[in-house]
């Protein structure tokens, strides 16, 4: 029962077998996401008729990059991929500025009623956006602002995606030294300068974490752009990726995922890259109110 | 560095009380302009649309033309006792959530115990698990929609080969629900597994080395040490977890469209579909009602919860 009954050689068969049993259990449990990306990147160089067939191959037979082409003729897919692009980027400067702005403000300012208004405000992260698609469709409406860009971007800045942002903001500010701000008024910066000059520049880390996370959750939005948009020169990447279909309403298999690799593969090798930054920014989102 | 020590009020404690209070006032004044922006856009587009539901789904509205009229509670009489969906939707919803929040957390939770420790090849299964969440709901749905087909899809090639003939999954009532599930939780159970590898980090590991020492297994340190040490962020990402299966919108939109036969009809993705399909813009909002009261309730649940069982501040 002690550990001096208990033999310690270095690898005696049950730890062998344990290891056996660990990595195989990773590697299985693993196969439900590595296949699917597996199936995806290697499915978008098939032609259709290898895609269906039994036992799937491995590796396409010829690597057929001409589906990557169509997927631009087919629709204007690069237009798409611009329209996508520029709006995650405007999205994510924008929540970038008021989220700092009104993190600092909540996590260094005294003023009257800051803790309730925080608390108001966090109140958009437990709500379902469906909640509000309505209404604010009706909004839009009503400043003829459907079918436009707008929406895509003003909502994700001061919705959900604007509020979670402030709260990371806030829990950063929250911990530089008072000094510093103190040495700032000093130096007769007023409050915009001491947050424009001295506080922002030290938030990097907090600034990365929020634009990983806008810029992916605006990319990756599916639900605005399809209740906002109709015209197809309007479209997004998630709009136009469900768009390769045929005449019948079948997806054409090998453009759309060819298209789908082009949407994904950026996000993936950022991530892969940056995969420590980006995983430390999710989880602290995640630990949220 | 004496002031560092002394805080500047009681440094200038001296000076005339008048002039302090009006920095601070200006302090406070600037304070309200730092937050306006955010605020404003809040009260425009959540706090206002919240509002505005309630009052909606008094209304018979019309998304294209536009037109109202006071109806009452009507919208509420009918979905509760003439509307045949919602009760499928609401049963649903319950389904869904009853099924996603457990096969969430215990995989979460058995993928950071086997990644705990920092290697390059946990390294290597954390990357890989966590992939998915990065990656588009639609090009994950569009894979998974390709995988779960009746002859040709993975799944039922698999099965082939142990000589069973798989349904066509999404298009087969009894199954569609369960595959969305899985497809969901396959999707975001890496945003579990880091939440739970980064309280794991505060794990004291010499309880599990001595624990190891007296001769305790792997599932028995899991069950008396892991466990017990992780309760808190149990509580904490089940509540998350519980809450965010509200807003399944994406995956039911993109796989099944609420079918077969309204099979994997759940809230969130029936008010999409009564706005924005029957154009009914009163009847959803109604329905938008009930899943904020849901949203809410919930949420008041996790603050009495995490004020009794965690003491985190905010």
């Amino acid at each position: 029962m002690r550990s001096e009954t208990f033999p310690r050689r270095p690898f005696p068969l049950h730890k062998w077998l344990g290891k056996a049993l660990f990595y195989g259990t990773l590697a299985l449990l693993s196969l439900s996401v590595v296949w699917p990306f597996w199936w995806m990147f290697t499915s978008a160089f098939k032609k259709t008729y290898e895609i269906f067939a039994f036992p799937p191959t491995l590796l396409p037979h010829t690597w057929n990059w001409q589906n990557f082409l169509d997927a631009f003729t087919y629709q204007p897919f690069a237009l798409h991929y611009i329209n996508s692009l520029y709006i995650a980027v405007l999205v994510t400067l924008g929540t970038l500025f008021f989220s700092s702005m009104a993190g600092y403000a909540f996590a260094r300012i005294p003023f009257w009623g800051s803790a309730s208004i925080f608390l108001l405000l966090l109140s958009a992260l437990m709500m379902p956006p469906e909640v509000t698609i309505v209404p604010n469709f009706i909004l839009m409406q009503t400043f003829k602002l459907i079918n436009t860009h707008v929406p895509l971007i003003i909502i994700p800045i001061f919705g959900a995606n604007g509020v979670m942002s402030t709260f990371m903001m806030r829990q950063f500010f929250l911990n530089i030294p008072k000094e510093i701000e103190e040495a700032a008024r000093m130096d007769g910066l007023n409050r915009f300068g001491i947050y424009w000059r001295v506080v922002l520049p030290m938030a990097k880390p907090a600034l990365a974490a929020v634009a990983i996370l806008t810029f992916l959750f605006s990319w990756n939005n599916f639900l605005d752009p399809l209740i906002y948009l109709n015209d197809i020169k309007l479209f997004t990447l998630p709009l136009s990726l469900r768009n390769f279909t045929d005449a019948y309403g079948q997806p054409q298999w090998n453009i759309q995922l060819a298209a789908t690799v082009m949407s994904v593969l950026p996000v993936l090798i950022f991530y892969i890259i940056a995969q420590k930054q980006v995983m430390e920014s999710f989880t602290s989102s995640g630990l949220k109110g | 560095m004496e002031s560092s020590v002394t805080s500047p009020r009681l440094e200038r404690a001296p000076a005339p009380k008048r002039r302090i209070s009006r920095l601070a006032l200006k302090d406070a004044l600037s304070g309200y302009l730092f937050i306006t922006p955010q605020l404003l856009g809040f009260l425009i587009f959540v706090l206002g649309p919240v509002a505005a539901i309630f009052f909606f789904s008094l209304q018979s509205r019309n998304l294209l033309s536009g037109k109202a009229t006071f109806i009452g509670l009507q919208n509420y009489v009918q979905l509760f006792t003439h509307d045949p969906i919602f009760i499928k939707v609401l049963v649903n919803s319950l389904i869904f959530t009853a099924g996603l929040v457990p096969l969430n957390l215990v995989l979460a939770l058995v993928l950071a115990i086997m990644l705990a420790r920092q290697t390059f090849v946990t390294g290597f299964f954390r990357t890989v698990f966590f992939s998915p969440v990065v990656t588009s709901a639609v090009a994950w749905a569009i894979v998974w929609s390709f995988m779960l087909q009746g002859d040709q899809g993975t799944i039922n090639q698999v099965l082939k080969l142990f000589g069973i003939q798989g349904p066509n999954w999404l298009r087969d009532p009894g199954w569609a629900m369960f595959w969305v599930i899985v497809v969901r939780v396959l999707k975001n159970v890496g945003m579990n597994m880091v939440l739970f590898l980064a309280a794991l980090q505060d794990l004291p590991r010499e309880h599990v080395e001595a624990a190891q020492v007296d001769g305790a297994n792997i599932f028995q340190s899991v069950r008396y040490i892991i466990l017990p040490f992780l309760a808190p962020t149990i509580l904490l990402v089940m509540i998350i977890t519980v809450i965010g299966s509200l807003d399944v919108f994406d995956h039911i939109m993109l796989m099944t469209g609420g079918g077969p036969s309204n099979a994997t009809m759940v809230m969130a993705y029936y008010v999409y579909f009564t706005a924005f399909q029957l154009y009914e813009t009163g009847y959803a909002s109604a329905v938008a009602v009930i899943l904020f009261l849901i949203a809410l309730g919930l949420t008041i649940l996790q603050w009495s919860l995490r004020k009794r069982f965690i003491d985190y501040e905010i």
